[in-house]
């Protein structure tokens, strides 16, 4: 397996997918650690998983559901649940404008 | 003549039930401790305002219908990443500093309904990212045995508060050797119940494929109580067993462990370790022995791979859990994530990324695959396999700094059993240096009965369990 090496270009984009601020030696530290540890990773490639069907859950459990009915156990009454939050209007969460914003397109 | 933080979960009840002391008395025993050593050690972050109210009562229960519960007027210390009314939880981030829970962990209700009280939460690796209790945003817990070195993680601070008798039992939760390894490092019990045996709904995400809330406490029997008390199936979280949960506590009281088939891992004894832990262990093993039980010496995948797996899955789903800590609902802004946490957000967003996806995550869940295969093979043969914790004792304090992978290095013995989501008990064997060393029992999926009750048969049949002179460490 060849060696992959993540710059600090590839951190910054990383960065903006996760929504998170880096400073520049973040960028710098980052680029060297991720490298170290996709070399870790990279010894995966010494096992032959041809035909080897991945495991995403352990126990067996599959298509949970239940019925599709209000279960007031489950929700919050509205005081409470917007108790922590920062910013409120008339009942609601308030978020930054995303849409016709001027902040830089996500992607 | 036992001191009143050194007794049994089933002690405390007898001397309730016999009004040798209070729940008021224990509790206030407990907060004189803490008062007096918790400054130094670090190991609570929040204590509950309302415990010598809530022992009162549980007083005044008892005093008109006796012992009723399994747990009643039990103190518990609580990890700080279980959701908690009343107390605030942070999960060591500044992130959530001073975030109030609009409800209880399921654990949490289960315990309380089960008549404990909680004495406070506990520090931890932010996030419960890391080994060490060092990633912590308000300073890392130290090892009652020894200052100067770390007590494990991320449950260190519920260890630490076993160790050092600053509660009866403990709550802890574990991705990949969070209970295991501290308890190991501050030589008492932890107990790991198989993936989805208790419920893990309100408990702060990290890698929900292998999240599980386990006891650490000092004896065995105290985590087969309490483990039977938070398990089965919870309505709020979809990936809990609805499997019927077994009398652990029944299950477990046995003189000998003849007819019990054990695997000694040759691979666990790794290279690079210390001979007097092999020997440990080794020395274990022959104590297994001559309780009854047949160990052989048994072959598994070798262990680093386990550490890439582990590495992929972990952050993966690490990336995705922590993208709801946007500062809208509930805590603050992302800025205030630590470096340990953006750093794991970030390796996750990488190797779930297009291009990555398929060469990364898609390779790490299919040798997950081989790792559950080899499991299932060694269970039809095994009632449980064992080896070391941890490669070695606590590291001194700073140990974790400039290692990106120190979680993932420090859990390679017990990496390849939570991918599986096994079950498993971590149990003093010894010390070096001073230090205590913790083996492993670990079973099958759902034969919790089996690694309780081996871990007990060892616990009762050997003096490793030791509090350490605090007077003298600190």
């Amino acid at each position: 397996m060849h060696k992959i090496i993540v710059t600090p270009e590839e951190v910054k984009k990383i960065a903006k997918l996760a929504n998170l601020k880096l400073q520049n030696d973040e960028v710098n530290l980052f680029a060297d650690q991720f490298t170290q540890t996709v070399d870790v990773i990279n010894e995966l490639n010494e096992i032959d998983t041809t035909q080897i069907v991945g495991t995403y859950q352990v126990n067996g459990l599959s298509n949970v559901t239940r019925e599709d009915e209000v279960d007031l156990s489950r929700v919050l009454p509205q005081e409470i649940a917007l108790r922590e939050a920062k910013k409120t209007h008339n009942g609601f969460f308030v978020v930054d404008r995303l849409i016709d914003s001027d902040a830089e397109e996500l992607l | 003549m036992k001191e009143l933080h050194e007794l049994s979960i089933k002690e405390v009840l007898d001397g309730y039930a016999n009004k040798d002391f209070t729940c008021v008395d224990l509790v206030k025993h407990f907060q004189s401790r803490i008062e007096k050593y918790n400054k130094k050690l670090n190991v609570y972050l929040a204590l509950n305002e309302n415990a010598l109210v809530e022992a009162s009562n549980i007083d005044k229960e008892i005093a008109k219908n006796g012992v009723t519960l399994p747990l009643q007027g039990i103190p518990f210390a609580v990890k700080d990443n279980f959701l908690t009314i009343g107390m605030v939880t942070t999960a060591s981030s500044n992130i959530l500093k001073g975030y109030r829970p609009q409800y209880n962990a399921t654990t949490i209700e289960r315990i309380l309904s089960a008549g404990a009280v909680i004495l406070g939460k506990t520090n931890m690796d932010s996030f419960a990212h890391g080994s060490s209790t060092e990633t912590s945003d308000f300073g890392p817990t130290l090892n009652p045995w020894n200052l100067g070195r770390l007590p494990g993680g991320s449950s260190g601070g519920s260890a630490a508060a076993v160790s050092a008798g600053l509660c009866t039992v403990a709550l802890g939760s574990e991705t990949a050797g969070s209970v295991r390894q501290p308890a190991a490092w501050c030589g008492v019990t932890g107990f790991k119940p198989s993936y989805g045996r208790a419920s893990r709904y309100g408990i702060i995400a990290m890698a929900s494929s292998t999240d599980q809330p386990g006891p650490i406490t000092r004896f065995v029997e105290d985590s087969a109580i309490i483990t039977e008390v938070i398990s089965g199936k919870d309505p709020y979280d979809a990936t809990s067993s609805p499997s019927p949960v077994e009398k652990y506590i029944k299950a477990i009281s046995t003189s000998d462990l003849r007819g019990v088939r054990i695997g000694l891992v040759k691979e666990y004894l790794l290279p690079n370790m210390r001979d007097d832990v092999k020997n440990l262990i080794l020395d274990a093993a022959d104590k297994l022995r001559l309780l009854g039980a047949t160990v052989d010496e048994v072959s598994l995948m070798d262990p680093k791979y386990a550490i890439g797996v582990y590495t992929v899955i972990q952050r993966s789903e690490v990336s995705s859990n922590l993208a709801r800590f946007d500062g809208i609902r509930f805590g603050h802004d992302r800025d205030s994530l630590c470096e340990e946490t953006k750093r794991r957000i970030m390796l996750g967003t990488y190797t779930l990324s297009a291009g990555y996806y398929d060469a990364f995550y898609k390779k790490a869940l299919a040798v997950r695959t081989k790792i559950v295969d080899e499991f299932n093979e060694m269970f039809k043969s095994y009632d449980a396999i064992i080896g070391a914790v941890s490669p070695g004792p606590a590291l001194p304090l700073g140990a974790s700094k400039n290692q990106p992978m120190f979680g993932e290095m420090e859990d390679v013995l017990v990496e390849q059993s939570s991918i599986a989501g096994l079950c498993s008990t971590s149990v003093p064997c010894g010390f070096v240096d001073g230090l205590p060393i913790g083996l492993q029992i670990t079973s099958d999926q759902l034969h919790e009965s089996k690694s309780l009750m081996i871990a007990d048969c060892f616990q009762r049949n050997t003096d490793f369990l030791k509090f350490p002179d605090l007077n003298e460490t600190i």
